[in-house]
């Protein structure tokens, strides 16, 4: 990822260039391969994500793993990252805490991402009574208190990772839902669409192709501000008892306990929000190079 | 010394691909009292040209590089900003295109109109009040006094550019520059508005720029023109000598380029013989449109009567013209025809089948025999998909072709459009709108259909190009040979391309009739008065016809 440029395909033949197929994907990745910061947020991405995979090969030690005689202790050969006042390694806890926070970021945006755009799309495109009911449907979601539906969870569940996404999942799709709505009651009154139902193309011919990769620049934008409010729910649901339990971590945890000793253990908090920043700086590169790639009008070739 | 001369005007746009000289070194001056008119198609640079007077040109990217424009001795582009909001809407008043988007839709027009008089001329509110209802009475607003607290919502478009007319003179000023002011409305309207502004000038003694792409709406109220071609006055000189002494090619190409008579006599005699089983028969076909503004309950409830009780007939291989100004309901029959919005009543029989009884899974395999052409090619196009895509699409979907031959099927319908092989990649933005409207035109014969309904396909298109498209209609109409509803607004266009012509008004048919026939001797009161209204390219019967209009404006 972080090598030179591969030199481009030459496709200048245009018969060439059809056969191959002329996707806006293709496209679109043809030109995120030109936005350096995009790829370098792509980069950063999977590199976290590799790590995350190999966590339990390549810690250096393990997440429980405790020496309370060395206490929180400061950077140093042994522990690179610090300690925390248990004596765990916090790059290990780091490492392990990437796993849950990825997870959690990427499954539950990819769930909300995948409801929302649909339920918005169809709302949006159907109109009228569907619409009515289906948006109305979001609104009584809205107005449920969040506490109280996680509380209800546990009580119905118990704890359980999975209701961590099924919390998540449930409250993130409805903004997803609305923006989506939003842009499909704009884009079903514009003539293409008009000329895609005279040519006699179905419904969801006309929402996959005509309606969804012309919404696709606000969801991509929203997406990128989903994941880390995503992993910092987390954190709170965690806090509240639902999600992971000590002595497992994630970067939500390892931040809000680094909060509490920010003033003798500055370092507990420092390292965990610094991945979590990198993180969300390379999600955002990446969001807006993706934004610009998927608009053909954005940039030129 | 005239009040405004600019010399060597020249502003470059610095874009991804480079310099676009914009403007590229212009000079021309007007005198009070008299009317500029700038022609020129979209590119040219005309509107940029007035825009850089006032620095109304977004900076950067834009950049006056050279030039001076003496306003009264005064040069208006090396002066402060200061300086300049005072000039602007005080000594130089812009009235815009687009009536609709010019006016804040938040705040009553009386509003809007006493602003620049209070910032500019330092008055009472009161003062300014009344000095605003006349000014309306001024442009023709009917009870000015109570108008003057409606929203702009409220009024009719040719009555929001006499409004936004009002709001350009209200502070007296030396200077309008009228930007295309009446491309957006109708024609009868256009005469209105046209004649509006020439009757104030006159009485008022202002100077004018007037904008224009058309040529024919220019005869009547310029005294100069000045024809603009990539961003060079390519000639200019006093009315007359443009139109009868012409002397540039370009300008010679403007004006044979206006659709000018009648269609040659059709190879297809029997189009006209009534005889025949038509191809598409209307029979009192009703669309009305809930209007639920006024509240769901039933007795609040307005019914909009789009289309009222039409009835027609269209032959195989006939070019029927739908003719009628907007809101006139000639764009809600074409979709109610394709079944594009629900029906309220009458049948649509085409080919034997009443379309309207048909499921909606019923209709598709009609679909593909029938198509649309829409009138703005920036908006009928997906923006991301290619040409190949958007051409592609109703081949492999209707299976008129298979994923081994459908790039040579494009590629064969592209040169049936005249669209460049090496374009097949590229996205609609990447074209110019006549080159779009040839994708449009592309995808909407695709299906080899037999009907084909053009909904203004050539009203959003410069003159040069509206020829273009037009022949290319005619040519495709020709090799595939079609059937087709030609709507427009345009007498002089439906003149050249239709067999036949109806007229609508208020969702009503009112005449019917052969093209000859019909402009030869219009029978119903409407027709005559469309007719009336088009502007022709000849300054000497324009004027005649200015001077009747104008007339009872100045004595009032």
């Amino acid at each position: 990822m972080f090598k030179a440029k591969q030199p481009e395909p030459v496709l200048t033949d245009p018969l060439v260039q059809a056969v191959k197929g002329t996707s806006l994907w293709q496209d679109a990745w043809i030109r995120l391969r030109k936005n350096t910061f995009a790829l370098c947020g792509l980069g950063v991405i999977l590199f976290l994500c590799i790590i995350a995979l190999l966590t339990p090969f390549i810690a250096p030690y393990g997440y429980e793993q405790q020496n309370l005689l060395l206490g929180a202790a400061p950077p140093s050969a042994e522990h690179w990252l610090g300690t925390d006042i248990f004596g765990r390694d916090m790059l290990t806890r780091i490492m392990y805490g990437s796993r849950v926070s990825l997870m959690v970021g990427f499954i539950a945006t990819g769930v909300a991402l995948l409801i929302g755009v649909l339920w918005g799309t169809i709302a949006g495109y159907a109109g009228g009574r569907v619409d009515a009911v289906m948006m109305r449907l979001v609104d009584i979601l809205y107005a449920l208190p969040f506490m109280i539906f996680i509380v209800l969870l546990m009580v119905v569940f118990g704890r359980n990772i999975l209701l961590l996404f099924l919390a998540i999942g449930a409250v993130e799709w409805l903004t997803m839902a609305r923006i989506v709505r939003g842009q499909v009651l704009s884009l079903r009154r514009q003539e293409f669409v008009e000329a895609a139902v005279s040519l006699g193309l179905s419904r969801w011919t006309i929402i996959r192709r005509h309606l969804i990769p012309n919404t696709l620049g606000p969801v991509i934008v929203y997406t990128t501000l989903t994941i880390p409010s995503v992993m910092l729910l987390e954190a709170f649901l965690s806090f509240l008892g639902l999600g992971i339990q000590p002595p497992q971590s994630s970067w939500g945890l390892l931040i809000s306990y680094g909060v509490e000793t920010m003033e003798e253990y500055p370092w507990l908090l420092l390292f965990p929000g610094l991945t979590l920043s990198i993180t969300l700086f390379a999600l955002n590169f990446l969001g807006d190079g993706l934004r610009d790639a998927l608009d053909p009008r954005a940039s030129k070739n | 010394m005239p009040l405004l001369e600019v010399d060597n005007l020249t502003t470059h746009f610095h874009t991804r691909e480079g310099v676009v000289k914009a403007v590229d070194g212009i000079s021309f001056s007007v005198d009070r009292g008299e009317t500029l008119a700038i022609v020129g198609e979209s590119g040219s640079g005309k509107s940029v040209a007035c825009y850089s007077l006032l620095k109304l040109i977004p900076q950067p990217p834009g950049k006056i590089v050279a030039g001076r424009a003496l306003f009264e001795g005064r040069d208006l582009l090396q002066t402060d900003n200061k300086t300049l909001q005072q000039i602007r809407g005080n000594d130089i008043a812009i009235i815009f295109q687009d009536p609709m988007t010019c006016l804040n839709p938040y705040l009553t027009v009386g509003e809007q109109l006493i602003e620049p008089l209070i910032y500019h001329r330092n008055i009472s509110r009161k003062e300014a009040t009344q000095r605003a209802i006349e000014i309306l009475g001024e442009v023709g607003i009917v009870e000015p006094e109570k108008r003057i607290n409606s929203y702009p919502h409220e009024f009719s478009g040719g009555m929001r550019q006499r409004v936004m007319i009002g709001m350009a003179l209200i502070a007296e000023p030396k200077l309008l520059i009228c930007d295309e002011p009446t491309t957006a409305l109708d024609v009868t309207i256009q005469a209105q508005i046209l004649g509006l502004v020439k009757a104030l000038q006159l009485k008022r003694n202002i100077a004018v720029i007037f904008i224009s792409h058309d040529l024919a709406v220019v005869a009547g109220v310029a005294d100069k023109v000045a024809v603009m071609k990539d961003g060079l006055i390519v000639e200019q000189g006093p009315v007359d000598d443009i139109f009868y002494n012409t002397q540039h090619d370009y300008t010679k190409k403007l004006l044979a380029s206006i659709p000018e008579g009648a269609k040659p006599e059709t190879s297809n005699p029997d189009a006209s013989n009534i005889e025949n089983t038509p191809l598409l028969a209307i029979n009192g076909l009703k669309t009305h449109f809930h209007d639920y503004s006024g509240g769901w309950l039933k007795r609040n409830q307005k019914v909009i009567k789009a289309v009222d009780d039409v009835s027609l007939k269209i032959q195989q291989g006939e070019i029927l013209g739908l003719v009628g100004e907007s809101g006139s309901g000639k764009s809600t029959l074409g979709r109610s025809i394709l079944q594009l919005v629900p029906v309220t009543s009458g049948s649509v029989i085409f080919d034997g089948t009443d379309l309207t009884s048909l499921s909606p899974a019923q209709m598709k395999p009609m679909r593909r025999r029938m198509q649309m052409i829409f009138q703005d090619p920036y908006a009928s196009l997906n923006p991301r998909m290619t040409v190949f895509d958007t051409l592609a699409e109703p081949l492999l979907y209707h299976g008129l072709a298979t994923r081994k031959t459908v790039t040579e099927q494009v590629l064969a319908l592209m040169d049936d459009v005249g669209l460049a092989r090496s374009a097949i990649r590229k996205y609609p933005h990447e074209f110019s709108g006549g080159q779009r409207q040839r994708i449009a035109v592309g995808r909407a014969v695709s299906t080899k259909p037999e009907l084909v309904i053009a909904d203004e396909p050539v009203s959003a298109l410069d003159v040069t190009i509206q020829a273009q498209i037009l022949d290319l209609i005619l040519t495709l109409i020709d090799k595939h040979n079609l059937t087709m509803l030609f709507i427009s607004h345009d007498l002089s266009v439906v003149r050249y391309i239709a067999d036949r012509i109806a007229v609508m008004h208020h969702g009503k048919l009112v005449e019917t009739g052969s093209t000859e026939s019909l402009f030869a001797a219009p029978q119903h009161e409407y027709t005559k008065k469309l007719l009336a209204a088009i502007p022709v390219a000849d300054p000497a019967r324009e004027r005649e016809r200015q001077a009747a209009l104008i007339e009872p404006i100045i004595n009032s």
